[in-house]
Parts: C-alpha cells; sequence; structure tokens
C-alpha cells in the first residue's frame, strides 16, 4: 500500500480551495520570491558574524523584528523575539518564564480553550518547577467571564495565558478587560496572550492591552511554516529554554533561518498592506459561507460566537448524525479541504477539548468542521463549496443510522 | 487534563485505494424492511456506530444469509468495514459467517492504518452481535456458538464503555 496508490484513487476534484488555514496553508508567489535570494544570493551568512552576508543576514533579522514591534505597537526590536514557530513562541512565554521565576513558583492560569503549546508547557511548568496549574472555564461561546476570572486572581498566581483568539471556534476574548483585573487585583502578574489567530485579523496594540508577553505565528499570515515571533515587554523575565552557540537571538542558541524570517517579513508587509481590505474581505467570505452553509444544510449547530465577537476569518459548525473525518474525506474529493474536531481527525480518544469546553455533547463535537477564509479566497470559491457541502452531507447522513428519517429523503 | 500521548506523532491516515473506493461507492448500503435480525455495535459518543441487517433463511439445515446491507456513522475506514463485511457474508452460513475476524476485514481492504483496526472490530463485533441475536429469538443454541464472548465482542462492549471510563477518569483528574 502506498500513498501514490491511495491518491490515484482519490482522482482530481474539478475545483480545489483550500480552508484549512488553521493547520497551515498557500504562501503566495511575493513571499516565495521574498525568500529565495537569502539562500545563495544574498545574506546566506550568519547574522552573527562581522562580514557582508553576516550584516546582511542580521539586517533582516533586524528589521523583521522592526516591522512586527511597529503592527503591534511595541517599542522596538529589542521587546522582539523571533522564533522558529507559534508553538515555540508560546513554549518561550511559559517555559521560559517559568524557568527564569522557577524559585518563585506561584500559579499559572490559562483558559480551558488554549493551544495545546500553552496547555503542555504549562504542566511542564508543573512537572518540572512545582508551579500549580488552573484553568479557566469558559461559557458556552468560548468567553471567559470577568467576575468568574476575577475569583482566580490571588497573590500566588505567577502567570495568566490567555489568547485573543480562538484557533477553532474563533472567539474573540477581552484581553484588555482580563489584563486590567488581573492587573488591579495582583500588580506583579504577568499576562501573555497567544495571538497567533488574532494577527492580522484584527488590530493589536500591546500597550492598549496591557499585556506582556504575546504570541505571533507565520504560518497563519501566509508566512511560510517555521517562524514564529514573541513579543516580550522590557523588564519582563524570561529565560531560553533551548542553549547552544549563541545567534543573535539572546532566547535561543543555533543559526537563525534567515530566507525564513525574509519570508516571514514579506508575509507581513502584505497583510498589513490593505489591512482594513484585507479584514473587510475576509469577513464577507466568512459570513457568506457560514450564511449558505446554515440555510442550506438542515441541523447544523455553529460553534463559537456570530458577529463582531467572532474572529473574521472563522466558520465552525457541526453537521449532526455525521462524523467528522468522514466529512473530511467526503469533502477532499471533492477538493474542499478541512479538518475536523473529531476524535479520529485528531488522533486522541476525545473530540477537540475546546468543543468540550464550551459544552458540546462528544456526538455533536464529532461532526465539526473548521473552515477558515483568507483574502486569496474569492466568491466563486465560497460558491463552489456551497454547492457541494449539502450533497456531500446529505449522502453521509444517507449512510447514518443515526440520521432521523426526514432527513434521509431525497 | 487531556487524555493525549504527548508522545506520539500524527501523520494523515494511510487509507488503503480499496477504504477510498468503498467509502466513495459502499456496497449493501441502508436498512432492510425484511430483515431477519438487526444489530449495532458502537456508540454515538465514540464516534463509532454499525448498524447490520441480515436476511437469513434456512436451507437444508443450515442457515443461510441471504442478504445484509448496513448503516454506519463513522470515519471512511467504518463505512468501508462494515460494506466489505456484508459483502463478505451474504450467500454464506451463520456458521461460516462466525468465523469471519477482524483481521480477515483488514486484509480484504488491503491492510487498515493500525489506528483503525478498531473499525474492523466493530464491523466483527456487530455481526457477532446479530448472529447471537438471531439465535436467541429463535431459541436455538447450535454446538459451533460458543458460550463464552470472543475477542471482537468484548472489543466492542469496551470500546462502548470507553466514554464512560473516561468521565470517571476526568472526574477524578478535576478532583486531583
Amino acid at each position: 500500500m502506498s500513498v501514490k496508490d491511495l491518491l490515484k484513487e482519490h482522482g482530481e476534484p474539478p475545483r480545489e480551495v483550500y480552508f484549512d488555514l488553521e493547520n497551515s496553508g498557500y504562501v503566495p508567489d511575493e513571499v516565495i520570491e521574498a525568500m529565495l535570494p537569502y539562500f545563495n544570493k544574498i545574506g546566506y551568512g550568519h547574522p552573527s558574524i562581522t562580514h557582508k552576508p553576516g550584516w546582511e543576514a542580521f539586517e533582516v533579522v533586524k528589521e523583521t523584528k522592526d516591522l512586527v514591534a511597529k503592527t503591534i505597537n511595541a517599542r522596538g526590536s529589542e521587546e522582539i523575539i523571533i522564533t522558529h514557530s507559534g508553538t515555540e513562541a508560546n513554549n518561550l512565554a511559559i517555559l521560559g518564564y517559568a524557568l527564569a521565576n522557577r524559585s518563585r513558583k506561584g500559579k499559572i492560569l490559562v483558559s480551558a480553550i488554549e493551544h495545546l503549546s500553552v496547555f503542555f508547557p504549562a504542566e511542564k511548568a508543573k512537572d518540572l518547577f512545582g508551579f500549580k496549574v488552573q484553568q479557566i472555564p469558559v461559557d458556552e461561546k468560548g468567553f471567559v467571564d470577568p467576575e468568574i476570572f476575577s475569583t482566580y486572581i490571588d497573590k500566588d498566581v505567577s502567570l495568566i495565558s490567555i489568547q485573543m483568539v480562538n484557533h477553532e471556534i474563533g472567539t474573540i476574548q477581552n484581553i484588555k478587560e482580563l489584563v486590567r483585573i488581573a492587573k488591579e487585583i495582583n500588580p506583579s502578574v504577568v499576562f501573555h496572550t497567544d495571538a497567533a489567530d488574532a494577527y492580522g485579523r484584527m488590530r493589536i496594540d500591546v500597550n492598549d492591552l496591557g499585556v506582556d508577553m504575546l504570541t505571533i505565528s507565520s504560518h497563519k499570515i501566509h508566512g511560510p511554516r517555521g517562524v514564529g515571533a514573541l513579543y516580550v515587554r522590557s523588564g519582563v523575565k524570561i529565560e531560553p529554554i533551548l542553549v547552544g552557540q549563541l545567534s543573535s537571538e539572546k532566547y535561543w542558541p543555533g543559526v537563525e533561518n534567515v530566507p525564513l524570517i525574509a519570508g516571514f517579513r514579506k508575509a507581513v508587509e502584505l497583510a498589513f498592506k490593505d489591512f482594513d481590505k484585507n479584514v473587510e474581505k475576509m469577513r464577507k467570505l466568512r459570513d457568506r459561507l457560514m450564511d449558505g452553509i446554515v440555510n442550506s444544510v438542515p441541523e447544523v449547530l455553529i460553534n463559537g460566537p456570530v458577529g463582531d465577537k467572532r474572529v473574521v476569518d472563522n466558520v465552525n459548525v457541526s453537521f449532526l448524525y455525521v462524523e467528522g473525518e468522514a466529512i473530511t474525506v467526503e469533502f477532499s474529493l471533492q477538493g474542499i479541504y478541512v479538518s475536523s474536531g473529531s476524535a479520529c481527525t485528531s488522533r486522541v480518544l476525545e473530540p477537540s477539548h475546546v468543543l468540550l469546553a464550551i459544552g458540546r455533547k462528544h456526538e455533536e463535537a464529532h461532526g465539526s468542521i473548521l473552515f477558515k477564509v483568507c483574502r486569496y479566497h474569492n466568491e466563486e470559491d465560497i460558491d463552489y463549496a456551497l454547492e457541494n457541502i449539502p450533497v456531500a452531507i446529505k449522502r453521509l447522513r444517507k449512510l447514518s443510522p443515526l440520521t432521523p428519517p426526514h432527513l434521509k429523503g431525497d | 487534563m487531556l487524555m493525549v500521548n504527548k508522545m506520539s506523532s500524527r501523520i494523515p491516515l494511510p487509507y488503503s485505494p480499496k477504504v477510498l473506493e468503498l467509502f466513495r461507492n459502499p456496497k449493501n448500503l441502508g436498512p432492510m424492511e425484511d430483515a431477519t435480525v438487526v444489530s449495532m455495535a458502537g456508540s454515538p459518543a465514540c464516534g463509532d456506530v454499525i448498524r447490520l441487517y441480515l436476511k437469513v433463511e434456512r436451507k437444508e439445515k443450515e442457515d443461510i444469509i441471504v442478504k445484509a446491507t448496513f448503516e454506519s456513522y463513522g470515519c471512511a475506514s467504518n463505512i468501508a468495514s462494515a460494506s466489505i463485511l456484508t459483502e463478505m457474508i451474504t450467500g454464506k452460513s451463520m456458521r461460516e459467517a462466525w468465523k469471519i475476524s477482524w483481521k480477515d476485514i483488514d486484509e480484504k481492504l488491503g491492510g487498515l492504518p493500525a489506528i483503525k483496526y478498531h473499525c474492523s472490530i466493530l464491523a466483527v463485533g456487530a455481526l457477532k452481535r446479530a448472529i447471537r441475536d438471531y439465535y436467541k429469538k429463535i431459541n436455538e443454541h447450535p454446538d459451533w456458538l460458543p458460550k463464552e464472548m470472543t475477542t471482537e465482542e468484548k472489543q466492542t462492549l469496551e470500546e462502548e464503555r470507553m466514554i464512560e471510563h473516561l468521565h470517571k477518569m476526568r472526574a477524578k483528574m478535576v478532583k486531583g
């Protein structure tokens, strides 16, 4: 058995629309062109070394940091750490902070719907350094209730990590309010927010929010995989979690991946070039897709909030009576690429912890499908998906013993 | 907190072309109005349910499965497993059908990914449950039908109870 045979059986769909931007995706030509020279034309040196290729490489790292700093209103490049992924940025924020503050210990608070790259480092901080970890519950739309939140804050709380936008259900958290509450009760609290799903989709101002650390991921803004960034407010103490030969970056060792960083820089430029226009386009496409699904497929649940408190690119729905992995395969045969929060696709025993945390039953979570729209989609892409989705769901419902008779007819 | 093995990797499921083919065009699909026996295995909470319909006729002292159909709630390999099972048992006697193991299904499908073995186990679990129900209904006990549960039956029960276990484990963990 080979994947080649499987692909042959799959065949080429008449059209392809990639909605699985949560898991990675399309890198535009402009970004690729920005990367290529740095492999063999310019800046292919080590950015720590004093010669021309080194200076050229260093210029890319420095300029990227300056640019990122500007987009979130940070003080400057000294507050930005380029990492190898959003996952690494979250690990560095939490474990790097725990490492630097291991003698103080205390509590780490996370919301119940954080990304695993926040959950697992928090657990590690518990196992390795003896921090206490508490999960703050969310309501049925994914919001942390400020009043409930305030009951978790006391003098022992050391670090809080709550994402700006949830990666699965698109909930936009009121981070500014949560930071205000936390710091009012305990001014020494350090607040980290994973903004991987907010960056490029809404304006972020670290000073207005009052956060101390903030995570960004390149591949979530059409940059290359393998680059992320962590904002760390001046004065906040963290330590590197990897050690080795010094680089231009004091928080990790090894050689900077300058070509990818150059690609990330270009992706940031593009995301912010026509920012408002891009956001408006995503919002329109999102609404077209979400409304289209709800109006053409019966018995669908929307996961997460609707309206302004939902991020502009996220559509997450549960198709009742069918299982998510079967849906992803069925959609794939039509060239529509999505992912699911079902247990089957996540390869764990239970479906998505995010969907369970907002009170979805297992069988509702198993039928969940996540779509993300982007500025590279157009209305025809959405309409192609909307033509095929009802047909696909109908076929799978016909197969399912859970489908009530009124949904099985032709 | 989360029931996940942090040491495991994650790759796209290497389905065989046969699984994809049967997922796309399942055989013997849908409920059967004149079924002799209907069985169900799995649970919606696990994301895996197979319902099996058999039409059984007695011919020269043998009970023959003259027709088998299925319905399936689950992933692509669940659907393919149930579909191939109906093909494998049509025309067979109950005695022969009883001998089918999950490995036979796995083989006919060109090899399931290890993580999907439970789909073939569930399909066989549904079949064995149907066979037992049939003989219970007609109040007979053929000598080839063991009183002891087979591996597939045990594992099917285990999967059905798994969610209950998970809930208990979760409650325990929250208590700390």
